[in-house]
């Protein structure tokens, strides 16, 4: 039962690949934004599945830790691009 | 039988994560963008949770070892998380790219342009 | 001081359920106890002002029941609809985007918030903007029908269907 979850957060690995081609390609900057927003919520996901596959459950405390900084991350980059103050 | 949910989740949850992943090159501007970007994630990653939590929860009733049992908890936990700040993130994006000046690509109507003109 | 102890508490809870399985005592060591509620409360003297603004309506149990309610039933079937439409819309390529505005008269902070937060996530809507004096949403609609547009106040029920009575009722 340990396989599967590991050949899932392969499969989100290309998906992470998929959009991070959005993140270089992008035209404009929230573009690419939008592809690091993604990325990030990917990465939470497939930190999950290798707490499961391997049963350590420190990977899932740091998925919850970086959940909460990636929204960080992603508020500030919108208020930088909104134009007000940080 | 269990497992058989464990699969199905886990099939379900990756099929709608590769979708977002092919919505983000497909779609042509931001908005339409962030459309796929959120809804399909936020979709997927409640059922790829959704299996780790089955499957901790079978271990722990299996084995009696509190170790699954502080997993799930903390997979949902996580899941909560994930629940509150994509949308929310996603809003901060959608108002960031409007204030800077993209407009959405082929829009049949935009009342906010309207809007924001009108105060000048 | 009320605002103290229901800040506190929440935090303490938070703190409780991260810990689980520490140790002996029912579930939790003495020394995570102790150390949980000396943060707890450090934290909820910090914040009260922040999370609570003079309105206890949030701790009527009635509330929260209704709450898990919306989330299980109506709001994950408009989820589940919405990623099918999603998918359908990748795989053809058929849309008709615009920016609409609409008035829920929603008044507190909180149902403004829950509000836009479910239209993110439901069929073909993403909020873009609010006004800050009315409470309007401005709302990115992936496929506009065309007889939301007649009126020019637009009517609610096109974009969101019964979710602001829901919330009303939740949070207000």
């Amino acid at each position: 039962m340990i396989q599967p979850f590991l050949i899932s957060a392969l499969v989100l690995l290309i998906c992470i690949l998929l959009a991070a081609l959005r993140v270089i390609l992008g035209p404009t900057v929230p573009d690419r934004v939008v592809g690091l927003d993604t990325i990030n919520t990917l990465v939470i996901v497939s930190m999950i599945l290798f707490g499961s596959a391997y049963r350590e459950s420190i990977y899932i405390d740091t998925a919850i830790v970086y959940a909460l900084l990636s929204f960080v991350t992603t508020i500030i980059i919108a208020k930088y691009l909104e134009g007000g103050k940080i | 039988m269990i497992e058989i949910l464990v699969y199905a989740f886990l099939i379900i949850g990756l099929t709608f994560n590769l979708l977002a992943s092919i919505a983000l090159l497909r779609f042509p501007d931001v908005y339409t963008r962030l459309h796929g970007g959120t809804k399909c994630t936020t979709f997927g990653s409640i059922f790829l949770c959704g299996s780790v939590i089955i499957y901790n929860l079978r271990e722990w009733l299996l084995t009696s070892s509190p170790s699954p049992l502080i997993m799930s908890i903390h997979t949902f936990i996580a899941l909560v998380a994930i629940l509150i700040t994509n949308p929310t993130g996603a809003h901060a994006i959608a108002r960031a790219a409007h204030r800077s000046g993209i407009m959405p690509a082929r829009a049949v109507v935009d009342d906010l342009k309207k809007d924001r003109e009108g105060e000048r | 001081m009320k605002a103290f102890i229901v800040t506190s508490l929440v935090a303490f809870l938070v703190y409780l359920i991260l810990t689980a399985g520490s140790g002996n005592l029912w579930l939790w060591s003495y020394e995570e106890l102790l150390f949980g509620l000396m943060t707890a409360s450090l934290i909820g003297y910090l914040s009260r002002r922040i999370f609570v603004k003079g309105n206890y309506r949030m701790l009527n149990p009635k509330r929260w029941i209704l709450a898990i309610a919306y989330f299980i039933g109506p709001f994950f079937i408009a989820m589940a609809r919405a990623n099918l439409d999603v998918a359908y819309r990748v795989i053809t390529g058929r849309i008709r985007p615009g920016i609409v505005r609409i008035s829920p008269n929603l008044k507190t902070d909180l149902g403004i918030t829950m509000l836009a937060n479910s239209i993110t996530l439901t069929p073909g809507t993403l909020s873009v903007d609010v006004d800050d004096q009315t409470n309007d949403l401005y709302v990115h609609w992936i496929n506009v029908k065309e007889p939301a547009l007649k009126k020019k106040p637009r009517d609610y029920r096109y974009v969101c269907g019964t979710f602001p009575d829901w919330v009303r009722r939740i949070a207000e």
